[in-house]
């Protein structure tokens, strides 16, 4: 059928901030969507609260609406652009959910929106879990046996009736949070408990388990006309028990026979016509007994997913952009497939290569913890190999975590090796590694983790060949024989005990180099236009690859910023894909490198050519010699491909934009103490520290508190305020150990300052501060953490002139070409530079957003050598001209997904994502974000407010205007005293643990509407933390500092006196004083 | 182990790998396959006689052989190609591993060859012939060999991997409530074929392909099933004629691949060969009469050019990768066929329900018999 005419307009809904669960792929879907529907004609406008994301630049939506992602506001979107259609299905289970709930409420018929991509019966067969269950019945599948329960009661019979361990799920939730796996009863009875917290439907099914089984997921698509096609196969290497969003996995499936294989393809057939999706894609996930092969379903998603984007990397099949096009009526036959343009998207691609994907842990910031059915994983690295070995160990090593492909773990004895090897983690696999080295066979291995015996003989034969790296020739057979199980050159270098550069030397000399070959849908049966590329060792190249090097444009080389993972997020990507834009703009070639398959930049048509190839230093090289660009960008992909630049400039290869001297520069304290000295520019005194012993006189030098932190790290790792010198002799014991470098930094630590965020652009003569935001947290809490606001709410102009005047300094000084972002603190009126970074910052998309200036291009310009001058207006580039409206951004956190962590913001950052809220002012900026990121500011109730004796003085104009505004206050007795001494009404409640009922107790009755906690020393920590973790738990809003503490209560006053409003970006640039058109 | 191996092609293509079958040496013309699963089927597909597959995909061999997944007694084809064989196979249905699989059988395989370089060659040039050898690496010597090998054309490929004598087949056997009698021309019929008409509740005959009309019609068919095989169906001429008295008898008719290319030679057409031909299991084939698109499982290297046949046969299906035709029927004959592979085996089992169309036509047939 041809596409519908009776839709004019199309409301795409996003999937707001990036949690754990739903990452960046849903910017690359929904940026494919987009592009899809606007491509068809389509009025297209976006309800996204994200900032960090391609999707809500402000080009690529008709009108884009950074609005929160919540019913009410979904309506005043729907009243304003009267669409005739809604698309949920690109962004997620957040966008599932909030159409769902829109639909509910009445709001869709209430302005006769059609939902297009999945029906609302599809959606709830797909979701509701009973539902799914009589559906999956009804056409005779296998299913695991399962119970749906609504009430925490009759646990014990369900309990019996199927058996432990027990599967415990939450319905209608991301990510499988509130899931798990009980193994006996009182495991049961909590599970069941938290699930039910965090079901918004308040059902939890409990399943008979099928631990240990493979996993398999297919993604399908299906058509108006009952087309249906399978993308891709995706096989487990863990087994069912660990969610796949955190199990290593592999494309296509390689243990099924085809007749296995095709039984499963005709039971995915009937489900998704069963539960009747029609127009679009879809993932199914099948369970397969090892011993009997019985096989189950375990649950879709009728969406496109993490799966899908992954698939769609995988195969060169773009899911979403079909998915998109299926929406409006479009059949897959009358689609054309992209890749080769010569044949169409109806038929199911066949690779001839193999793709692993492994998951990246924030295990630095949380620890490691036991696997289940609900997912921890912040990212992931994919990889493309001509076998399973060469492609597990590129994104191994993709992952940068510090294996250089697979690798070993820490020796231990026998026993506990076989423990770790049962026990799924994020470092199973490297133990499993090491029980192989140590000789426990495969059946044994086998025996106790459930992992197929296939996967097992695959690292068998690594484990085996790496035992003869020792005495292998680095001649060209031994290096061919290594490189072609992808062996890296740092691998080899180790075995060898070699420098990493003399391993590619001795490559070099033997001509053992990479080729490129083609991912183009159909395992090369037709030719392909496509220039989608990925590295192996065969003896010859695709010949396309040979053909698009040669060309007479200039090339830039955009090394991108590889997994996702805590301080390196989406917006890094945002940049490099900016980048690239800017570049073709420009008439330059643009050559993308990354192995995220999640991002917007693996898009194959977000570049002229796109590389699919770990970012480490021997990677990076090859693909530089092969394509032998203008200059390679650096800046933008954040740490990752900063921590290269200084080799790959010693290797010859020609930077883009500021030198490596530079970044330098700002990285090394002694350099950069001298440029601010030789500046007159403030900054905390400070000391480099390789001991306790100097550490502990550094600190007594500049008085504590200091802040303390190893120095060349990302995201404020490991970055602590300590209070006295124990805990500094404490705190270097444990960074030594961890750091990579053996030196600290001690700088003083502004108690109460201000913190500011400046992002700027230079072009070697003039320097364009792009933003200046302030925080609302103070100074100590991790940039990436705290919210903050542009313009500035409350520095003063004089301080504001100083920012401005030292950041131009720092630009010219720093020789910065591009962008650079600095950090201060202002306390007294006194302006302190923290650090300045000479690369793209966490902020640039967010600046982007709210000042409708595209900075990453401009400063992409920059480094392709055009003034700013000639690229800004005047009055723009002088600085000071502000947008008449406030954008505030403020990060969200993951703490609901790591059990026994403390909610709580510090000098380490740990946020996820981030959320935007745009409006009139500063309160109902921050209202909104405060809604977007999911905190449900209360308008009335009950305020608990507990803080430490220092901020005792300041919290008593809150609690006056939270009185005024009609709420009571609660406290227990120390701070209710001292309210009540300041003539503040408080009534008093018990500390946990000493009374009945206690504060913890009052929360759980919902009593409390808002809590106010501010972390103290160490006598009450225990407390706190109970206070923080259940307010987590029940969804009740906590702060944990004055700052924002104090911003809350102005939004709550905004909220009480009116109703918010919703404009698109596109709108608000209407009102700003310069034009956006650059 | 280590034990080497070449393969050299009449273009000159010369390529080193490792030896992962049986040894000795080996010619035919070269194909490549895109499925990525179903490397038994294709194993044991007769159709593959006189030729070498290159497998697409790099790893073969992951789950071993499976017992019940044969296409016929034994393995046909000439030789093996593929990037990587597995020696650690596993699934709980496998009995052996590939390899021992191709040792037992005397099929000489290489390895370690990058497979997507020679598609890519013999998709720009077309299937080619070559050898593979274990105990030959002179280059000269074996381009020599390649290019003495006689071409596809021409050569009557069927008479060699068609049975000997008659046989019935029950197995995969479902009663149904009306039997119906088949009986199947073997060209080299896939044991899929037969499986399908049997899960139907037909009763199965295959015969030679040199059997007579008379004797077919002897057997008191409902519908003659005009089998899959190997090569160029042209000189398949006494089949040909088979089938054209078939037609006179109105006896009903499936044809499948090469049954479709004779059945097409019968109905008055021509056939021609394709540059390198349709192997996989994932081409695209569009029922012009319901609009639907099945995924199909290919096997063949030449074509029937409809453009040659009398007016009153009708194109049923066409390929929507290269619009070519996959399938006819006859307007007033009670006959149709695709060049596809309903049975599937290996590859999606889309194209099932042509086999529910035959039963339609032969119980159809009865009906008009018996009034």
């Amino acid at each position: 059928m041809p596409k519908r005419t009776d839709i004019k307009k199309i409301l795409v809904v996003g999937s707001g901030s990036i949690v754990i669960g739903q990452g960046p792929e849903f910017d690359y879907s929904g940026t494919q969507g987009i592009k899809a529907l606007r491509e068809e004609g389509y009025e297209v406008c976006l309800i996204n609260s994200n900032p960090a994301t391609i999707m809500t630049d402000p080009e690529l939506a008709d009108r884009t609406y950074i609005e929160p992602l919540t019913p009410e506001y979904l309506d005043k979107v729907l009243s304003i652009e009267k669409p005739q259609a809604i698309l949920p299905t690109l962004g997620g289970q957040t966008a599932l959910n909030l159409t769902v709930a829109a639909a509910e409420r009445g709001i869709l018929k209430k302005h006769g929106v059609e939902i297009i991509g999945a029906r609302l019966e599809t959606i709830r067969k797909a979701e509701d879990r009973q539902l799914f269950k009589e559906a999956m019945k009804k056409i005779g599948l296998d299913l695991p046996r399962s119970i749906v329960v609504t009430d925490e009661s009759d646990l014990k019979d369900v309990a019996r009736d199927l058996g432990f361990p027990i599967i415990v799920r939450a319905s209608f939730t991301l990510g499988g949070t509130g899931g798990g796996i009980a193994y006996h009863f009182e495991e049961l009875r909590q599970k069941v408990h938290t699930a039910f917290e965090l079901s918004p439907v308040k059902k939890v099914l409990l399943e008979e388990s099928v631990l240990g089984w493979k996993e398999y997921e297919l993604e399908v698509m299906r058509d108006c006309k009952d087309n249906f096609v399978v993308v891709c196969t995706i096989e487990n290497l863990d087994p069912m028990g660990v969610h796949t969003g955190d199990s290593i996995t592999c494309a296509p499936a390689q243990t099924l026979s085809d007749r296995q294989y095709q039984e499963m393809r005709d039971d995915a057939k009937r489900i998704i016509s069963e539960v009747g999706v029609e127009t679009g894609g879809c993932n199914i996930q099948f369970a397969v007994q090892p011993q009997t092969g019985r096989r189950v379903v375990v649950e879709i998603n009728p969406r496109v997913s993490r799966s899908s984007a992954l698939a769609s990397k995988a195969t060169g099949f773009p899911i979403a952009r079909l998915a998109a096009k299926l929406a409006v009526g479009y059949a897959l036959d009358e689609l054309p497939n992209d890749i080769t343009k010569a044949t169409l998207a109806c038929f199911e691609p066949s690779i001839d290569y193999v793709v692993v994907k492994a998951p990246r842990f924030a295990t630095e910031k949380f620890g490691e913890f036991t696997l289940d059915t609900a997912m921890k994983s912040v990212g992931e690295a994919m990889a493309i190999g001509r076998t399973f070995k060469e492609a597990l160990q590129k994104a191994l090593r993709g992952l940068e975590s510090g294996k250089k492909g697979l690798a070993g773990a820490e020796p231990m004895d026998a026993e506990t090796r076989l423990q770790r090897v049962a026990t799924p983690t994020s470092s199973r696999l490297y133990h499993v590694k090491s029980a192989l080295d140590e000789g426990v066979s495969v059946e044994r291995i086998h025996e106790v983790s459930r992992i197929d015996p296939w996967f097992l003989h695959q690292l068998k034969e690594l484990c085996d060949f790496e035992k003869t790296l020792p005495a292998l020739p680095l001649d060209a057979e031994g290096l061919l024989a290594a490189k072609r199980l992808g062996f890296s050159d740092a691998q080899l270098a180790l075995a060898k005990g070699l420098p990493e550069a003399k391993i590619r030397a001795a490559r070099w000399k033997h001509g053992v180099r990479p080729v490129y070959k083609l991912v183009d849908t159909c395992a090369g049966e037709f030719p392909s236009s496509t220039p989608y590329f990925y590295s192996t060792y065969e003896p010859e190249g695709d010949a396309l690859h040979a053909a698009g090097r040669k060309t007479s444009k200039k090339k830039a080389v955009i090394l991108g910023s590889g997994p996702n993972r805590i301080g390196q997020g989406i917006e890094f990507d945002y940049c490099c894909v900016q980048a690239s834009k800017a570049l073709r703009a420009q008439g330059w070639q643009s050559v993308m490198v990354n192995c995220n398959p999640e991002t917007v930049s693996t898009d194959y048509d977000s570049s002229d050519r796109l590389y699919f190839e770990p970012l480490t230093l021997e990677d990076t090289l090859e693909i530089i010699a092969a394509e032998n660009p203008t200059g390679v960008i650096v800046q933008f992909g954040g740490q990752t491909p900063l921590n290269l630049a200084v080799a790959l400039e010693k290797a010859g290869v020609p930077i883009l934009g500021t030198l490596p001297a530079a970044i330098d520069m700002a990285e090394d304290r002694k350099l950069f103490g001298a440029a601010l000295k030789s500046l007159k520019i403030l900054s905390p005194e400070s000391g480099i520290a390789d001991t306790a012993d100097k550490a502990l006189k550094i600190a007594r030098r500049i008085g504590y508190p200091v802040m303390v932190r190893p120095s060349y790290v990302l995201g404020g790792r490991m970055m602590e305020v300590v209070y006295d010198d124990p805990s500094l002799v404490d705190y270097v014991g444990r960074a030594l150990k961890a750091a990579t470098h053996p030196s600290l930094l001690v700088d003083r630590f502004l108690a109460d300052a201000t913190e500011v965020d400046v992002d700027a652009v230079c072009d070697g003569k003039d320097v364009w501060i792009s933003g200046v935001m302030e925080h609302i947290e103070e100074a100590g809490i991790h940039s990436g953490d705290s919210a903050c606001t542009l313009p500035p709410h409350s520095l003063s102009p004089a301080v504001l002139a100083t920012i401005r005047e030292n950041t131009r300094k720092l630009a010219l000084k720093l020789k910065v070409r591009g962008l650079m972002n600095v950090q201060y603190a202002v306390k007294d009126g006194s302006v302190y530079v923290l650090e300045a970074n000479p690369r793209a910052s966490r902020t640039v998309p967010f600046v982007s957003k709210a000042t409708g200036l595209p900075v990453a291009r401009i400063a992409t310009w920059v480094m392709m050598g055009r003034p700013l001058k000639k690229l800004l207006p005047a009055a723009v580039l002088k600085g000071g001209v502000e947008p008449p409206y406030t954008s505030t951004k403020e990060a969200v956190m993951p703490f609901i997904k790591f059990p026994g962590v403390d909610p709580k913001l510090g000098p380490e950052m740990k946020s996820t994502g981030e959320v935007m809220g745009l409006d009139a002012d500063f309160p109902r900026s921050f209202a909104k974000s405060q809604e977007a990121a999911g905190m449900l500011l209360p308008t009335s109730g009950s305020v608990f407010v507990s803080v430490r004796d220092e901020d005792k003085p300041q919290i008593v104009p809150m609690a006056r205007s939270l009185r005024q505004l009609g709420f009571t206050l609660v406290a227990t007795r120390s701070t209710a005293d001292f309210l009540n001494r300041h003539g503040l009404e408080t009534s008093r409640v018990a500390k946990v643990g000493e009374g009945k009922p206690d504060v913890v107790d009052l929360m759980r009755q919902r009593t409390l509407s808002l809590v106010i906690n501010t972390p103290s020393g160490k006598r009450s920590r225990a407390d706190g933390y109970a206070i923080r973790r259940t307010a987590l738990e029940l969804n009740i809003p906590c702060i944990t500092n004055l700052h924002s503490a104090g911003a809350a209560v102005h939004a709550i006053a905004v909220l009480q006196g009116a109703t918010m409003g919703v404009k698109c970006l596109q709108a608000h640039y209407e009102s700003l004083p310069y034009s956006v058109n650059i | 182990m280590n034990d080497k191996a070449w393969l050299a092609l009449e273009d000159g293509t010369f390529v080193a790998g490792r030896a992962c079958g049986a040894s000795g040496e080996t010619g035919g013309e070269f194909v490549f396959n895109t499925a990525m699963t179903g490397y038994q089927e294709i194993l044991t597909d007769p159709s593959y006689a006189g030729q070498c597959v290159v497998m697409t995909y790099p790893l073969i061999g992951n789950y071993g052989i499976t017992a019940g997944d044969h296409e016929s007694a034994r393995p046909r084809l000439s030789g093996f190609v593929v990037r990587e064989l597995c020696k650690h196979p596993s699934n709980h249905e496998s009995v052996e591993s590939a390899g021992s699989f191709l040792k037992k059988h005397g099929i000489v395989a290489i390895e370690d060859v990058d497979t997507r370089a020679l598609t890519l060659k013999l998709r720009d040039k077309g299937a080619l012939r070559g050898i593979i050898s274990t105990t030959d690496g002179d280059r000269k010597r074996l381009l020599a060999k390649a290019k003495a090998l006689p071409t596809m054309a021409g050569l009557n490929l069927a008479k060699t991997v068609t049975c000997d004598k008659p046989y019935s087949w029950d197995e995969g056997f479902k009663p149904a409530d009306k039997q119906l009698h088949v009986v199947v021309m073997d060209f080299g019929v896939k044991y899929g074929i037969l499986r399908c008409l049997t899960a139907m509740g037909c009763k199965v005959t295959v015969v030679p392909c040199s059997t007579s009309a008379a004797e077919i019609v002897r057997l008191k068919p409902d519908g003659v099933l005009l089998s899959n095989g190997p090569g160029d169906p042209e000189p398949v001429t006494d089949a040909v004629e088979t089938i054209k008295h078939l037609l006179a008898e109105r006896v009903p008719l499936f044809g499948i691949c090469l049954g479709h290319q004779l059945l097409g030679l019968a109905l008055g057409g021509r056939t021609y060969k394709l540059k390198f031909g349709h192997h996989g299991s994932n081409h695209p084939v569009k029922d012009l009469e319901t609009g639907k698109i099945e995924i199909s499982s290919q096997n063949h290297g030449f074509c029937v050019d409809l453009k040659t046949l009398p007016s009153a046969v009708k194109t049923t299906h066409v390929n929507l990768n290269d619009g070519t035709s996959e399938g006819m029927t006859h307007g007033t004959l009670p006959a149709f066929s695709v060049q596809y592979h309903p049975e599937a085996s290996a590859g999606p089992h889309d194209s099932r329900y042509l086999f529910e169309r035959f039963r339609g036509l032969m119980l159809a047939g009865r009906e008009a018999r018996s009034r």
